[in-house]
Order: structure tokens, then C-alpha cells, then sequence
């Protein structure tokens, strides 16, 4: 008797759900959620919650439904959390992607599926190059432009030698090669250190090393958390007298809060290169960092402009086209051409931005808080090396 | 070769070895007197660091965690051993290792609830922020000099108490033969509980003492709990002096290998390829030497005598 209830009652739902939905999208957003690298991935949950408030929960005539997936900072848990987004929640598009090798392993489930994929903020040469794709967009940069960026910004200032660190995973590696193509100097030494939820994070070794190369300058590329360990050790050994940092990616509104509780005011003055700055002069930007901070009581990080701008980059295409299916809305994000944090951006034939990069410095805010400044432009609509291999 | 370069080098690896000891001690004790697999060790490591940074946030004094992050640690351990671990004795391996990783996500999942997750950065005080001069113009960290020193300090401490003292008998005695030590009348359970203590107190400040070099973070403890358990099958389960020799061969392969062997590569292979296999090739040598050691001497470099 109690089961016939139970199946009654069970029939009466399903019978009365579709009844309740009005049309929605669904968005699928990847990030991570677990791990120390939770703080990158929370980062992101925070503005993309955000950016649906702002845009009162509607892309044109869909509700907005969003559905988040904790990557566990492996690839291979990431394509698992995309098939399920695809094939079991059937999403419209999956973004978000903090790493590199984690959008590598996943980006083939969604876009055999024809769906819309947007990286929020890795950008694997792969997906820029050869194997770019019609349904692939990039909101944040290919992983290249930042370090040439840097090794523009060495030029001018005169450095003649350097010594290179970055992780030893697919963006890692990027990012080095970007520093290289640009850097006229001498690269004295190079450390790809281990990568992944069990990260290397004591670099004892790799800085005596530098140490002894007698570089001018480091250069670094560490994300997330390793970014603080990094600037500590190298503030410790007593690096920061003889070699003046650099870095991308990695002095951010992740690493300072922890910094300055640590107390390590070697990183105020560093120099880093960036597609956006906290202060960055752009209406739609003044009005983020402010409702971001007003909320959280922090600055957004770079990762967070980003999430926030993919879902104002899914609505002005959903609102633009009309529809949400794959063929309208790649036709709509080909003729983007801005996104709220950065203002006026266009898009490559490979579908990733061509934007300005910045010179942004670690500064403390008039309320005494670490932050980062623009200080110079150092590439003006800078598109990627690789969209020549694109063939679209 | 530039030799102030390799003796930094060496004071690096011997800084590594020496924190991996302190976990290596207490697992190795554990395992080897209570016969008892315990994966969560690694959490105390973790809540040790936490706890520190805690109390130093709180009192702005680093000297002050450690000296009472250690005892909090200790309790947290004798605690977990009282409410759960001893209930798990008499069952087999395999109930230990699923216990204990629950212990592992209910730790990770409690430091997530109550710490967040982005971490805890340790101050530190001026003094040990600064840099010693070694030969010629190279310098190393005061820091990590301080960890060398703690470190030995503990080494020849448990030295002393296992091998001077009436209760280290006892442990050599409960690692070689459990049940005869019980048949003698020694109160096991309290003996089991003041060890497993120790073990916990030994690896918390362990974390205590990384974590101003790494910060504090959730999950710590999972990657330096698998190094630990390979020192301690290279020393020999159950033997202080084999963990303490166990971890600074470790720790001396580890830290040689980040440093040379890329360069050792470019000799015989391209430039790109030594680049990018060295990382990998060098974060597996230690593995390497353990299924060595396994094919060649199964029970560990020194295992505890007669079993």
C-alpha cells in the first residue's frame, strides 16, 4: 500500500514539472571547487553568481539555469563532470576552465556533442592553433600573449638577462615559450617544477640554482596558491636584493590578501602583465569591482573579471540571436565585440580575443589593502601567434 | 662544478630529509608497534600547521604556535586514537587503510569548514626571515637552518627516549614482539595511545614547521604522507634510525635530482626533451629506489630486530 503511495506521488511530480519550467539555458560551469586551487575556483563561483544577479537571471526569453562541476584539478575528473553536463544534464554550453590541461582532456565531449564551449580562462596554444574549432570561444587570452607581454616589458626596461620558472603542465610550458619569443636578453636557466594536486610548493632547489646563474631577473608563472609560496621563499633566501621579479599570473588578488598576511611587502612594486586590472577605466568594469567588493569584501581576481564577463558574452549572443542553439549562437559570438570588464575586445578567426595588454603594478589602495594598478599599455588589439594556424 | 651551489644544494636536501624524518617517525613507530596502517597521519601534519597559524595570528608570535600548536596537536591525535583508532587493532590491514582515509576526508572536509579553503599564511619572525652567509658569497635561509637544527634536535631526541629510557624499551620491545610485551603485563592500550600521541605530536610540528615556507593548506598532508610511507619501507617498518636514514636519502635524491639531473639530461638528449622530462623523471627517482630496495632487501634498509 505505502508503495503504490510512493509511486503515486512519484507520477504526480513528473506528471506536473514540465508545467512549472518555463524555456531555460543551461550552463554548465567547470571550475575548481576542492583542492587548495578551490580558492581560484570559489573566485570564479563568486562573480559568475554575480554576473547572473546582474543580469537578473534572464538571457533574453530563457530563464538561466547554471550548473557547477568541481574539476578536482585533474583532467581526467574534469572530462568526466563534462560528459556528465552533456550528455546527462544536456547543457547549452559549458564554460569556466581554470587549467589548461583540464580544458585539453575536455573540450572534445563537448564539442562532438555540438555545444558551445567558452574558456573563462585557459588557453592552451592547441585550441588557439590546429586544432581550434568552430564552437570553441576564449573570454580570457591564449596563454602565449601574457608572458610576450612580459618579455616586451623586460626589453624596454633593459633587463639583459633572466631566469624562467613555471609549472610543468601544458599552460606552464605556453607561458615560457611566450616569454622566449619576445625577451631579446639571455635566458640563463629554466625550472618546469611538478604540477597538479600534489604540487611541488618548496622550490629550495630551483632558487639556489637562479641564485647562482646571477641573472638580473625572475620570471615567474605560478597560479593560485603555489603564487604566495613562490614570493615567500624567493623574499627568504634573499633573492629579492640581486634579482628583481617579474611575473604572470601570479602576484593577483589571490596571492596579495595572503602576501600582505604574511607580511611580505618584497612583492609590493613587482610588474606583471595582464589583459585587466582592477582599476582598469571601463564603466561596466567600475561597476563589477565595486558590487564584487561591496560583496565579498575583496577584490575580484583576473579569474573572476573573466567568469563574469562569459556570462555577459552567453547573453549578449543568446539576446542577439534569439535562440540558443549552436549555429546562432557562434554567429552571434563571432560579431561580439566587447565584454563588460575590458571594454572594446574583437575577436581572431581562431575565436580568441585580440585585446590590450597591460603593465599592472602591486600596489596598496587608498584603504590599505594590496591590489594591482595599471601602470603603461604595452600591446594595443595584440591577437595570438598561433591563429595563423587556424584554419577557420 | 660550482661547489657553494652543491652545498646549498646538500643544506636543501638535508632541510627536506629532516622534515620528512618527523613525519617518517611517528608512522613508522605506529606501524611498526601497533601493527597499525595509518593513512591519516598526514592530517595531523596538516592540522598542526593550522593550529600554528591559528595561535600565531592570534598571540603574532610564530614561537608561541609552535610551542603551543605542538601540545594542541598532540591532543587532537590522543583523541582521534581514544575515539576511533583503537577500536580498529584488532581488525585487519585493510580495515585500517579504509578507516583511516575516511579519517583523511573528514579532516580535509573539517579544515575546508572551518579555515576555508584558500589556506593560511604563517608569519614569521624577523629574525628567521633573514639569510646566513655561507662560503664565499652564497647565503641560505636562517629559516630553513632552524629546521635542520629542530629537526636533529627531535631526531636525537627520540634516539635518547627509544634507546636510553625505559619506556623506549618498551616500544622496542612492543616493535619486536607484541604479544609478548602484553603477556608481561604492560599496560598496551596506554602504551599504544602515548606512541600514537607522540607520532601525532612529532608530525604536527612537522606541518608547523613547512608551513611558513609553503603556507598551510588543505590536502598537505595526502602528498607528504606518500613520500613517508616510502622512507619507511626503504629504512624498515618499525625502525627509528632506518626512517631517519630512510628520509635523507630521500630527501637528498629528491632535492639533488630537481637540481642536476635536467643538466645531466642535456648531455645525452635535446635541450627540450631533458627540459621537460627531468621534472618528471626526477619526482620518480625515489619510487625507483624503493622497488629497488623491495627486489633486493624486502624488509628495509634496518628493520627492527627480530620479530
Amino acid at each position: 500500500m505505502r508503495k503504490s503511495f510512493a509511486s503515486l506521488a512519484l507520477a504526480a511530480t513528473m506528471l506536473a514539472s514540465p508545467a512549472v519550467l518555463a524555456e531555460s539555458i543551461k550552463i554548465g560551469f567547470v571550475t575548481t571547487l576542492t583542492t587548495p586551487a578551490a580558492v581560484i575556483g570559489n573566485d570564479m563561483k563568486d562573480a559568475f553568481d554575480l554576473a547572473y544577479e546582474h543580469i537578473g537571471g534572464k538571457m533574453g526569453d530563457f530563464d538561466v539555469e547554471v550548473i557547477y562541476e568541481d574539476d578536482g584539478f585533474k583532467p581526467e575528473v574534469g572530462k568526466q563532470k563534462v560528459d556528465k553536463l552533456v550528455k546527462q544534464d544536456d547543457v547549452d554550453v559549458v564554460t569556466g576552465f581554470i587549467w589548461s590541461h583540464v580544458l585539453l582532456a575536455s573540450s572534445k565531449p563537448v564539442l562532438d556533442a555540438d555545444k558551445i564551449l567558452i574558456s573563462a580562462n585557459a588557453g592552451p596554444s592547441q585550441l588557439a592553433g590546429k586544432r581550434c574549432h568552430e564552437n570553441f570561444f576564449s573570454v580570457s587570452w591564449q596563454n602565449d600573449q601574457t608572458p610576450m607581454a612580459l618579455g616586451e616589458v623586460l626589453n624596454q626596461t633593459g633587463v639583459k638577462s633572466a631566469y624562467l620558472m613555471a609549472p610543468n603542465y601544458a599552460a606552464g610550458k605556453n607561458m615560457v615559450t611566450g616569454v622566449e619569443r619576445t625577451f631579446k636578453g639571455e635566458i640563463k636557466g629554466k625550472d618546469l617544477t611538478r604540477w597538479g594536486a600534489d604540487a611541488q610548493l618548496d622550490f629550495s632547489a630551483e632558487l639556489a640554482k637562479a641564485k647562482a646563474s646571477g641573472a638580473e631577473a625572475m620570471w615567474v608563472f605560478y597560479p593560485g596558491a603555489a603564487g604566495g609560496a613562490f614570493i615567500r621563499q624567493f623574499t627568504q633566501a634573499g633573492l629579492g636584493d640581486s634579482m628583481k621579479l617579474y611575473t604572470v599570473f601570479t602576484v593577483d588578488a589571490i596571492s596579495l590578501p595572503r602576501l600582505q598576511q604574511g607580511g611580505l611587502d618584497g612583492v609590493l612594486g613587482s610588474f606583471a602583465t595582464q589583459t585587466w586590472s582592477p582599476d582598469l577605466p571601463v564603466e561596466t568594469n567600475r561597476k563589477f569591482v565595486s558590487a564584487f567588493l561591496e560583496k565579498h569584501g575583496r577584490y575580484p581576481s583576473f579569474y573572476a573579471a573573466q567568469a563574469y564577463d562569459a556570462m555577459f558574452f552567453i547573453r549578449d549572443a543568446v539576446e542577439k540571436a534569439g535562440a540558443k542553439d549552436a549555429a546562432s549562437l557562434r554567429a552571434a559570438m563571432r560579431e561580439a565585440r566587447s565584454l563588460p570588464t575590458r571594454g572594446a575586445v574583437t575577436w581572431g578567426n581562431n575565436h580568441f580575443p585580440i585585446q590590450n595588454l597591460y603593465v599592472r603594478e602591486a600596489v596598496t589602495d587608498s584603504e590599505g589593502r594590496w591590489t594591482t594598478e595599471i601602470t603603461d599599455l604595452v600591446y594595443e588589439k595584440h591577437q595570438d601567434p598561433y591563429a595563423a594556424e587556424c584554419a577557420m | 662544478m660550482d661547489m657553494s651551489l652543491f652545498l646549498i644544494q646538500l643544506l636543501n636536501g638535508l632541510q627536506y630529509g629532516v622534515l620528512l624524518f618527523l613525519v617518517a617517525a611517528g608512522l613508522t613507530l605506529v606501524f611498526g608497534i601497533m601493527d597499525f596502517i595509518n593513512l591519516a597521519h598526514g592530517s595531523f601534519y596538516m592540522i598542526g600547521a593550522y593550529l600554528c597559524g591559528t595561535i600565531t595570528a592570534v598571540t603574532d608570535s610564530f614561537l608561541l604556535g609552535v610551542l603551543l600548536g605542538v601540545p594542541l596537536t598532540a591532543l587532537v591525535g590522543y583523541v582521534t586514537e581514544r575515539s576511533v583508532i583503537q577500536t580498529l587493532y584488532q581488525r585487519d590491514h585493510l580495515d585500517h587503510v579504509l578507516a583511516t582515509f575516511g579519517l583523511i576526508l573528514i579532516f580535509d572536509t573539517g579544515v575546508h569548514i572551518i579555515w576555508g579553503a584558500e589556506g593560511m599564511a604563517i608569519p614569521l619572525p624577523a629574525w628567521l626571515e633573514t639569510s646566513v652567509p655561507l662560503v664565499g658569497d652564497s647565503q641560505f635561509p636562517t629559516y630553513r637552518i632552524a629546521i635542520i637544527a629542530v629537526g636533529l634536535a627531535v631526531a636525537a631526541g627520540l634516539y635518547f627516549v627509544v634507546n636510553h629510557t625505559k619506556t623506549g624499551m618498551l616500544i622496542r620491545a612492543g616493535a619486536s614482539n607484541r604479544r609478548m610485551v602484553e603477556a608481561l603485563g604492560v599496560d598496551i592500550r596506554l602504551l599504544f595511545a602515548l606512541v600514537f600521541s607522540v607520532g601525532v605530536a612529532i608530525a604536527g610540528a612537522s606541518g608547523m614547521m613547512i608551513a611558513p615556507i609553503t603556507e598551510a593548506r588543505i590536502g598537505m598532508g595526502n602528498d607528504i604522507i606518500i613520500i613517508a610511507f616510502v622512507v619507511i619501507i626503504i629504512g624498515g617498518i618499525g625502525s627509528i634510525k632506518g626512517a631517519f636514514v630512510g628520509a635523507l636519502i630521500v630527501g637528498m635524491i629528491d632535492t639533488l635530482g630537481r637540481s642536476y639531473l635536467d643538466q645531466m639530461m642535456k648531455l645525452f638528449m635535446s635541450v627540450d626533451a631533458a627540459e621537460t622530462a627531468a621534472p618528471a623523471i626526477s619526482a620518480m627517482l625515489v619510487y625507483i629506489l624503493m622497488a629497488i630496495v623491495l627486489a633486493l632487501r624486502p624488509q628495509g634498509l634496518f628493520p627492527p630486530k627480530t620479530r
